[in-house]
């Protein structure tokens, strides 16, 4: 127990050494530091998108609530009902009722060309018809500013990631659809989820504006229970006069936002892994002039009967702080500058912008840390190692 | 030639004792067959031209390099077989060391540099803060404790680093070329320092020197050529 109090003792002293001789390195020293700083920023900015994206995507469904499609449809894009499919889900068994009926909404889905506000280029916005219960199938929308369309009129109301992002949709404005001119009437949030990238409309008036007929593209419904979804599914599945994809809302929107978390998050991995082989010759370089200015000191406490491995346990130490105070400075610069930017990107599987906000999260925040710190041991184990191996004798000659 | 001590109990004890470096593919012999006793409580000069291998000697004294052939006892201890963590530990008991260059870590006051061998060893911070206190008033600078190397004279430092060899009362103290980076009457004052050592605390010294005028004041002295001990110098 002695030795090692000893032993902890020594790397203290070897530890405070070398930090109090900072000042002394403070130019290479401020170098790791912000060399690390920089791809922990980078890193945890590029994964913040992708957090971002996947949070916005699974805000938008709860457990109780399930969208059908037709069979073998990836998205709404490519997925059609008549009317007569529509009602048979609608009246399925699981699906919660109220006093209008059923809590299904038959939707339509279309794209229109509306220009960014950022760029005042045109970019694809969804544009959706709903049915009267699409208010309470989904959670938490609100209407923030103006009022709900009223059915059977060409009006719309838009959602508030699509106000922040497309010129003229704001309450007054008007969007073209086809040759006519639509007036905004409202503005809604959805909990940050995706529908707050849409402009909605009623179903009817967007299939004639379209040409449609009566038909639609996915049934939304509220279930009584989450544990109703299988029942509703079986019914579904099993009913001869369908052929249908039933999902719940959340499998639906995180296999909707997997393709491009998965691209951004590889993309973010191998700009931070670059960055990281930089950082680490950085933090050698560090560690190595830290000890090259020290051979002579560090030759003299181990002539004095400090241990090797201590040696190597304090540089370790200082190089692993400095790795951990660049990981928190990107960190927390990543955090002012990302967490909650909003932006747009488009979904490819649905061909359209989805409005969403980089989300910095404490587990992004620990990938960043984590990330310094193999930095910090890479960078610091062989200068250390050099340090405590180099003889004796020859360390003591250095001037 | 073999250097005995006849009559007196052997502190150090170098037998057959060879050092040869390697550079490259050559063979470099800096101690041939060398043989040296140092009794407990002498102040022994060890001198020789530059390369003639005192420093390499010395080393292998103070634990700090290994023979490539041959024994080294110092105390009771074989040093040659010992292995690197023993050897710290025993350095650490035994050995003080005094540097041409003082070797202070300049970040450290006089007192955190004279107190770093006792980090060493189980002594409570009180216990160190009280030999450290004893150890800077034997080389006379009590007043300077606080003082960071950088403010210290070349004689100073070298005083504290006196401070920091006696620090742990170790059996043996090495100084390499005490006074070779001092003028002459700083260079006095720690060969004073280091007579009055030996004397009045039976300190056994041994001193790598170039300058007669130090190793006049060591009790004995011998002469390295080539690797080979002589009581004379090389004419």
């Amino acid at each position: 127990m002695a030795g090692l109090l000893n032993w902890f003792s020594q790397v203290g002293a070897i530890a405070k050494f070398g930090l109090m001789s900072i000042p002394q390195r403070r130019g290479a020293v401020s170098a790791t530091i912000i060399g690390i700083a920089g791809v922990v920023l980078v890193l945890v900015g590029v994964l913040s998108i992708a957090a971002g994206f996947r949070r916005t995507m699974l805000a938008s469904g709860s457990p109780d609530a399930a969208i059908v499609l037709r069979s073998g449809a990836d998205s709404e894009m490519v997925s059609g009902f008549g009317r007569n499919e529509a009602r048979l889900i609608a009246d399925a068994p699981g699906v919660a009722r109220n006093a209008a009926g059923p809590l299904a909404s038959a939707e339509l889905f279309v794209i229109i060309n509306l220009p960014k506000r950022s760029t005042h280029t045109d970019a694809n916005v969804p544009l959706r018809g709903v049915e009267a219960a699409a208010l309470a199938v989904r959670d938490h929308l609100t209407l923030t500013a103006g009022r709900m369309f009223a059915w059977g009129r060409n009006e719309v109301v838009v959602g508030a990631g699509a106000a922040r992002e497309f010129a003229g949709l704001e309450v007054g404005g008007t969007i073209k659809v086809g040759r006519e001119s639509w007036p905004v009437v409202g503005v809604f949030t959805a909990n940050g989820g995706v529908a707050e990238s849409e402009i909605w409309t009623d179903a009817r008036v967007l299939q004639d504006a379209y040409h449609r007929g009566d038909s639609f593209q996915s049934v939304y419904a509220r279930l009584n229970s989450a544990a109703a979804f299988a029942q509703f599914k079986d019914a579904l599945t099993s009913n001869p006069q369908l052929s249908v994809k039933v999902l719940r809302q959340s499998e639906h929107y995180a296999e909707q936002s997997e393709a491009i978390t998965r691209l951004i998050t590889t993309l973010g991995f191998l700009i931070a892994f670059l960055m990281a082989i930089g950082a680490v010759f950085g933090a050698l370089n560090t560690m190595y002039s830290a000890v090259a200015v020290r051979t002579r000191e560090i030759g003299t406490l181990r002539a004095l009967g400090f241990g090797n491995g201590a040696v190597i346990a304090a540089l370790m130490i200082e190089s692993l702080l400095l790795a951990l105070l660049g990981g928190t400075v990107g960190g927390g610069l990543a955090y002012l500058a990302f967490n909650n930017l909003h932006a747009a990107t488009m979904n490819w599987q649905s061909f359209s912008q989805v409005a969403f906000a980089f989300a910095v999260t404490p587990q992004l925040l620990l990938q960043g840390v984590v990330w310094a710190t193999l930095i910090g041991l890479i960078g610091g184990l062989l200068p250390a190692i050099r340090a405590a191996r180099l003889p004796i004798a020859a360390a003591l000659r250095e001037y | 030639m073999s250097e005995n001590t006849a009559g007196q109990s052997a502190l150090v004890r170098v037998e057959g004792v060879e050092k040869v470096f390697h550079r490259g593919a050559e063979d470099i012999h800096v101690l041939s067959q060398l043989n040296l006793e140092v009794p407990a409580g002498q102040f022994l000069a060890l001198m020789g031209p530059s390369g003639s291998g005192k420093s390499t000697l010395l080393n292998l004294i103070g634990g700090l390099d290994r023979p490539t052939q041959g024994t080294v006892h110092v105390g009771g201890d074989r040093l040659d077989t010992l292995s690197d963590r023993a050897l710290a530990a025993w350095r650490a008991r035994h050995v003080g060391f005094v540097f041409q260059l003082y070797n202070l870590i300049p970040v450290l006051t006089a007192e955190r540099n004279v107190e770093l061998p006792l980090l060493l060893t189980p002594l409570s911070p009180a216990e160190r803060r009280k030999h450290v206190a004893t150890a800077l008033a034997v080389v006379g600078l009590s007043h300077r404790a606080k003082h960071y190397p950088r403010t210290l004279s070349g004689g100073e430092q070298q005083r504290v680093g006196i401070a920091r060899g006696i620090v742990t009362d170790p059996t043996l103290l090495l100084c390499d070329e005490p006074t070779g980076d001092l003028d002459r009457k700083a260079g006095d004052e720690v060969l004073n320092l280091l007579q009055a050592l030996n004397r009045e605390q039976g300190k056994t010294i041994v001193m790598v020197t170039h300058d007669p005028h130090a190793s006049a004041r060591a009790a004995r002295t011998v002469y390295l050529n080539k690797g080979r001990l002589t009581n004379e110098p090389e004419q």
